[in-house]
């Protein structure tokens, strides 16, 4: 009870940042999950995380409601009708937010908002105050940056107002990506070049290899993770390949024996929290967003998360000389792949009959790490501090992106003058999807809105917490704890 | 037919449009007071004076020719400081197969490769056999020149290159030759015969305080690219003693203002498309 009076005293966290913690601290007094004792090990050595899921799963860990259909149909539950114009369509949105359930409380997904929205743009200038007004009145009610809007492929007005707007609001909320195929053209893909490096969205999302992984119908949510429309992730649980390798003997023992061993026993946990979630929880026969079809469990699969592959292959590699470690040496990018390898192999062995839009399978997930994890790089990236230059970096991460079809990504960060030739890193990532890139971030070197590892912050907001300032976004906490132990501000900057 | 190349960059964003792979040539025909690469002005003579400050014994003499064995080197400079000739040891000899295996690497990140210095125009028929092998793999090739070179002489080349930059550093022959070492009729003359014929992306001034009329350059050059054709791109680059020899690096930095003032010269004489670097 000592935690949720030091909550209730917390100066730094709102109201709202509060009640979340003490429904946080409520669930995670129950004991109600039948975990095996090889689980209990591994989560208590760091091995194995569950990101706070909680410990009674009450609700999947994302989101992915079908907005076309919301849109189409209304809701009887919420009692609304199908929009008629651009003022309802933006009310009707906003009204669903506040009812999506996900681990952060907040929707994760708020819909290809372009696209959404574009039918109902008649008059220019009233379209642009109507989103001006949606897209604020999202940052400063859903106070998680862990909330994705996609827009494209396709240039639409809607699109070009949100770009717009974006670039004047200087907002971290919502994260926006586009998702970028060929169908893209030139003059939109370099608007949002322009946008991204004035305020670090929109990411971009290589279309062709996630339709092609997980079909048409499918949206990036929260920081990169690609997900089936209308379904979603019953959970998240990450793997810390970085202390897992600590338990080798040698590389051959690690991906003989402790990988699969470790893999079987993640996923079992996994299993279990889905099983809770299905079967006890009651919120597929209770959520009108499944009786309304918003979304639909046929839909769901689970995220199975790895981070720290740069330590784990460099405890491998034990050598100070950076030109023989992960992201520079050729073997020990091989030995990266190889692990990779190994993991894909494994996880695919294991089924799990809930997660029926992946075939039972759970897909794999680069994850980003947390704002805890000291000296641990997210994913498969390579440590901050030892980035190669540009090209290089870039063709040694595109091997890894085709394995991980629920989210991987890479970040950079570019010097301002990139401005004077957008076009530069519009050839950048068409030449990154190309050779096999599924998503790519960036910002330029001076603005106030950065990506920490997934998701966007304010440096100004950092400060503020810094100094023991309240700030409505709660991500702000998480930011300042990377911007501590993972060294976000100290990202190469590419000067080129 | 190989040729000395100092450097090859495989992203470059400052070297003409989109993204780029930059070839940068040794041996120059210009000594300018303010280059920012000075040791890309000479071949080295093999005098051998860099090869004992190598901190990794990178460097080697062998049959009086001095080495540089790349695997070895730290990449610290310290031979090029060394080195009163305005070179570098650190200079190969490639062939055009060898230039094109490494932008094949890079291809598919890149609108096209551009040609640099020192001054690429030395060697004049190298480019024009690479860039052959280049438009085969459908990039398009710029030149980036200080004009010293008549262009008119090379048009089998010229017909292969989508575009050329122009350096324009002085408008007066005197002032040019003390800047330069070299007379700028042949610039000037460059500038009428590219700009009309659609081959000038950019012409390019540096802007520096005290030592040139900038005044009077970004004036008169701006109208002439004006009558030859005002949506060519002028750039006006703001000198910075970043990499200079000692002699000049304590000459200022233009300021803001002074910058804005020559934008607004070169815009009221009628260019279109004036940027400041
Ligand atoms: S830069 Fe020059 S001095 Fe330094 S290691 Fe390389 S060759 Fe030797
Ligand atoms: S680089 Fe300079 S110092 Fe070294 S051998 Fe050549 S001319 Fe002499």
């Amino acid at each position: 009870m000592n935690n949720v009076l030091n909550i209730i005293k917390d100066f730094t966290q709102t109201y709202h940042q509060k009640i979340i913690s003490l429904a946080r601290a409520a669930e995670n007094s129950l004991n109600v999950l039948n975990i095996s004792n090889d689980a209990k090990k591994l989560k208590e050595e760091g091995i194995i995380c569950d990101l706070n899921e909680g410990n009674a799963p009450y609700r999947p860990r994302y989101i992915v409601v079908d907005f076309e259909k919301f849109f189409k149909n209304g809701s009887a539950f919420l009692r609304l009708n199908p929009p008629k114009d651009i003022w309802e369509a933006t009310n009707n949105l906003l009204i669903l937010y506040k009812h999506i359930p996900s681990i952060t409380t907040f929707p994760v997904y708020i819909g290809n908002i372009d696209y959404l929205l574009e039918p109902f743009i008649e008059d220019e200038r009233e379209a642009y105050k109507a989103i001006k007004l949606f897209l604020e009145h999202i940052d400063r009610t859903i106070t998680d940056s862990f909330c994705n809007a996609n827009i494209g492929p396709k240039r639409t007005k809607a699109g070009e107002i949100i770009l717009k707007i974006t670039r004047e609001l200087q907002n971290s909320v919502p994260n926006i990506t586009l998702k970028y195929n060929k169908e893209t053209d030139d003059d939109f893909a370099i608007e949002a070049i322009l946008t991204s490096l004035d305020t670090a969205k929109p990411s971009f999302a290589n279309h062709e290899m996630f339709v092609k992984d997980l079909g048409e119908n499918y949206a990036i949510a929260s920081c990169y993770n690609g997900l089936p429309i209308g379904g979603g992730s019953y959970t998240l649980v990450r793997l810390n390949l970085a202390y897992l390798a600590k338990k080798a003997k040698d590389e051959g023992d690690f991906l003989d024996n402790i990988l699969p061993y470790a893999v079987d026993v993640m996923a079992n946990y996994m299993d279990e929290r889905i099983r809770f979630l299905v079967e006890e929880s009651n919120f597929f026969q209770s959520s009108f967003l499944v009786k309304e079809g918003l979304i639909d469990s046929d839909r769901f699969t689970a995220m199975f998360g790895v981070f720290g592959l740069a330590e784990c292959v460099n405890h491998f590699i034990n050598s100070d000389n950076v030109f023989e470690r992960f992201g520079h040496g050729e073997y020990a990018n091989r030995l990266g792949i190889k692990i990779i390898e190994k993991l894909s192999e494994e996880v695919k062995k294991h089924k799990n009959d809930y997660c029926k839009f992946s075939n039972g399978s759970f897909l794999l997930h680069a994850q980003v790490g947390i704002d805890t994890d000291k000296g641990i790089s997210p994913g498969c990236r390579i440590p901050i501090g030892e980035e190669p230059e540009l090209p290089q970096h870039l063709l040694q991460s595109a091997p890894f992106h085709k394995y991980f079809p629920s989210g991987i990504g890479d970040v950079f960060s570019f010097d301002a003058t990139a401005k004077n030739n957008p076009e530069f890193i519009l050839d950048i990532i068409k030449g990154s999807f190309n050779s096999g890139l599924r998503y790519i971030s960036f910002y330029g070197n001076d603005s106030d809105v950065i990506r920490i590892t997934g998701y966007l912050v304010k440096k100004s907001d950092i400060e503020k917490l810094e100094r023991g300032e309240q700030v409505y976004n709660d991500a702000v906490i998480l930011g300042l704890g990377s911007v501590k132990n993972q060294r976000i501000l100290e990202r190469k900057v590419r000067k080129i | 037919m190989r040729a000395p190349v100092n450097k090859l960059i495989p992203f470059s964003s400052v070297d003409g449009p989109g993204n780029r792979f930059s070839i940068f040539f040794q041996g120059c025909n210009f000594n300018c007071l303010y280059c920012h690469n000075p040791e890309t002005i000479n071949l080295c003579s093999s005098c051998g004076a860099c090869v004992d400050v190598c901190p990794n014994n990178a460097l080697d003499v062998i049959d009086g020719k001095v080495v540089w064995k790349e695997a070895f080197c730290l990449k610290c400079d310290l031979c090029i400081n060394e080195c009163s000739n305005l070179s570098s040891p650190k200079v190969k000899y490639m062939s055009v197969e060898e230039i094109l295996k490494e932008i094949i690497k890079y291809k598919t990140f890149l609108s096209g490769v551009t040609v640099s210095g020192g001054e690429c125009m030395l060697y004049a028929e190298f480019l024009k056999e690479l860039f052959k092998e280049i438009k085969n793999l459908n990039l398009t090739c710029f030149i980036d020149s200080n004009g010293l070179i008549l262009f008119e002489g090379f048009n089998d080349l010229l017909n292969l290159t989508d575009a050329v930059m122009l350096d324009v550093k002085s408008f007066d022959e005197r002032e040019h030759i003390m800047l330069t070492g070299k007379s700028n009729k042949n610039v000037l003359k460059n500038l009428v015969y590219l700009g009309s014929k659609g081959k000038l992306y950019e012409a390019r001034t540096v802007v520096v305080p005290d030592v040139l009329d900038n005044v009077s350059n970004v004036d008169n050059v701006s109208r002439m690219i004006a009558k030859i054709d005002d949506k060519i791109r002028y750039k006006l680059i703001k000198f910075r003693p970043l990499g200079v020899r000692k002699e000049f690096s304590k000459i200022k930095i233009p300021s803001d203002d002074l910058m804005a003032k020559l934008k607004d010269i070169a815009l009221k004489n009628g260019c279109k498309n004036v940027i400041i670097t």
